[in-house]
């Protein structure tokens, strides 16, 4: 397994591989009656860039997962569109204009999804083989049986297993194994992009680098593009290219990883960083913690949705709602960062 | 001393065989320290805890050792005896608040209820008792009135906490509290607990896989490897010079979000499944530094300055291979 060489951002932007345009879903929630809507994802817009890793992070109901499964079309968008490239030179087919069951089909083994638990996500009465030889048969109908068993045992390779683990089930693997098992079914569909939902947390700690370095792999010799929802900011600093913050179904913050945690301008983006636990760093117990909570996106009026939470607000906060706007190398969506003023709100 | 555990081991009485999820455990635990226990799944931590608060059920059982707490040894005390104990003196907070509360009831009347079962019935004296630890922990007393599912994560796990503090407690368990929040309400939590524990003075055992977690907030960190004890010292010791290899394999797996991105390594192959223990040192399989003798002699805990250590490469003596390799 390599292990992760020091990422290289795409400088020259060639056609992203996946663009999401002004997203938005929302829920309508209590009774029949009921008109009251949660916006869980409201107005973003991201591109994916071919052979990156992108990390999604934000607290519990801030929209991570929901994009996810927008991406992985489980939930269509209330509005705004996703493109998919299929090449340097194509700028993207929306997935609303993927109407044959081919062209879908296409689409979901290019951009398959790698779940959270990987106890629940591998069927247990089957041999670990069966999700593998299944996803070959449904999206590579031109391979033979043999041929089949051959490109299993090829992507068991490919994510460090044995391909005698094959015949395994699923409760003689461990954790990890699962997880890798998890990545061989998305390769064998010949992913483009994986869309990783928390991929590493239910492992133990002492497994999760094994599968980090994985993903850094896949993308350095493979090419594959991977989106990794996470709310662990420092594994997502150790694979990722970029990161993209959410809070209450918006994008707070957005850049170049490296910059964006050594020198985070939204005050969101500071409260999740000064929260890491460091074991290297010297004792320190601040006295501002916030104990404030991630808010319920119900029927949302114009403002900051971070302002209720931070201690920097201004008049305008509680006005206009930010957009996302290029400040140096990252895109904030803050009026006092926006304004040039510096951005002191939670330090680490 | 608050808490003496001595010899402490846990079977799992199974068909085919006895499986030993705690080990041989002893440790000590004064007035008003935080202990912090760490190690990966089925390292025996949460068995451990179990078997301290008298609540293993079978097929679990302890097979031998003691859980002395204030003088009296727990072990063998019929449910009864331990009541005059247990939410008194020493309680226990869940890793899911979700499961651990009653989604039918009130918080309210989940703190009485738990306030009579121990022997306080007047009104009063439990109305205003439930207001005050609600208070203690940041929550608006309005919420006594709330239902579990009313109230946020975090909100929930503060509860807990407040529930567990009803009767001033001198030792409060604690099994992973913080594993269902994210990063922000999982510091503010524990900057909470902390201050709690200054104010009010308890000890806390803190059970958890994430010894990042604990690293500003405990005292004494105690590692264990497939239900053993691996290494227990200061946690500031352990954590600037972590000597078994275990331990250190652990913190070299935690990426860092400042300094120098480093390539890491993590620890080969997984956590032995308790049912057949290798020979040995049980960590030999996975160790970077193993020698020959660690297949075969099971090391015993020595003390290394302070820190109690179970690794062969313990005591020091100064064998140039040995120390080459760390």
């Amino acid at each position: 397994m390599t292990t992760p060489t020091t990422p290289t951002a795409p400088t020259t932007p060639t056609a992203p591989l996946l663009r999401a345009e002004h997203l938005s879903r929302h829920f309508k929630i209590g009774g029949a009656l009921s008109k009251r809507t949660l916006h869980a994802v409201d107005d973003v817009s991201f591109q994916i860039g071919p052979g990156e890793i992108v990390a999604l992070a934000g607290e519990s109901g801030s929209g991570k997962s929901t994009i996810a499964r927008l991406l992985a079309r489980v939930y269509q968008p209330t509005s705004g569109q996703i493109y998919f490239s299929q090449g340097e030179e194509d700028p993207g087919t929306p997935l609303s204009a993927m109407r044959t069951r081919r062209a879908r089909l296409r689409y979901s083994s290019e951009v398959p999804m790698v779940f959270q638990d990987p106890f629940a996500s591998i069927n247990p009465v089957f041999r670990v083989s069966h999700g593998v030889l299944r996803s070959l048969k449904l999206h590579r109908p031109e391979l033979s049986a043999a041929e089949r068993q051959a490109e299993a045992a090829r992507v068991f390779e490919v994510v460090g297993l044995d391909a005698g683990m094959l015949e395994r089930y699923p409760h003689e693997l461990s954790g990890g194994q699962r997880q890798r098992v998890g990545f061989a079914q998305a390769l064998a569909g010949r992913a483009r992009l994986i869309l990783a939902d928390e991929p590493v947390s239910m492992l133990d700690v002492s497994i999760r680098i094994g599968l980090l370095n994985l993903m850094a792999s896949l993308r350095d010799t493979m090419g594959v593009s991977i989106l990794y929802i996470t709310h662990d900011i420092a594994s997502a600093r150790y694979v990722a290219d970029r990161l993209i913050v959410m809070y209450a179904g918006q994008i707070a913050e957005s850049g170049p990883i490296e910059e964006v945690l050594a020198d985070p301008r939204h005050p969101y983006t500071q409260l999740l960083v000064s929260a890491v636990p460091d074991p290297r760093a010297a004792l320190s117990v601040d006295a501002e913690t916030d104990i404030g909570e991630p808010p319920k996106v119900i029927d949302p009026t114009p403002g900051c949705r971070f302002r209720f939470r931070c201690p920097i607000a201004i008049d305008q906060c509680s006005a206009v709602t930010p957009e996302l706007t290029l400040v140096g190398a990252r895109e904030v969506a803050c009026h006092v960062a926006q304004s040039g003023a510096e951005v002191k709100a939670f330090t680490s | 001393m608050l808490l003496e555990v001595s010899g402490l081991s846990v079977d799992y009485v199974l068909d085919r065989a006895d499986v030993r999820a705690v080990d041989n455990v002893s440790f000590t635990l004064d007035r008003g320290e935080f202990l912090g226990i760490v190690g990966e799944s089925g390292c025996g931590k949460s068995t451990l805890l179990f078997a301290l608060a008298q609540l293993l059920a079978p097929p679990a059982r302890i097979a031998a050792g003691s859980v002395t707490f204030k003088g009296d040894n727990l072990v063998g005390l019929t449910d009864r005896q331990l009541s005059s104990v247990r939410w008194r003196d020493m309680s226990v907070v869940m890793q899911s608040a979700m499961n651990a509360l009653n989604p039918v009831k009130s918080i309210g009347a989940q703190f009485r209820d738990a306030m009579r079962a121990h022997g306080t019935t007047s009104r009063d004296e439990i109305g205003s008792r439930s207001a005050e630890v609600l208070h203690m922990v940041g929550i608006d007393q309005a919420h006594l009135r709330s239902y579990p599912h009313q109230l946020s994560g975090g909100m929930r796990q503060r509860a807990m906490i407040a529930m567990a503090l009803l009767f001033t407690p001198d030792l409060v368990i604690m099994d992973e509290p913080t594993s269902a929040l994210d990063v922000v309400a999982q510091r503010s939590l524990m900057v909470q607990i902390k201050e709690l524990q200054r104010s009010l003075g308890f000890a806390i055992v803190f059970v958890t896989h994430d010894m990042s977690l604990v690293s500003h907030f405990s005292d004494r960190l105690m590692v264990m490897y497939a239900g053993q004890v691996a290494e227990l010292g200061a946690t500031r010791r352990v954590f600037d010079e972590p000597l078994h290899p275990y331990t250190r394999g652990l913190l070299e797996a935690f990426p860092s979000i400042r300094g120098p991105r480093v390539p890491l390594k993590g620890i080969p192959g997984s956590p032995p499944d308790l049912s057949v223990i290798p020979t040995g040192c049980r960590f030999h399989l996975r160790c970077p530094v193993a020698f020959e003798s660690c297949p075969q002699v099971a090391p015993e805990l020595t003390d290394e300055e302070g820190t109690l250590v179970r690794c062969l490469r313990y005591p020091q003596d100064h064998t140039e291979e040995r120390s080459v390799a760390l």
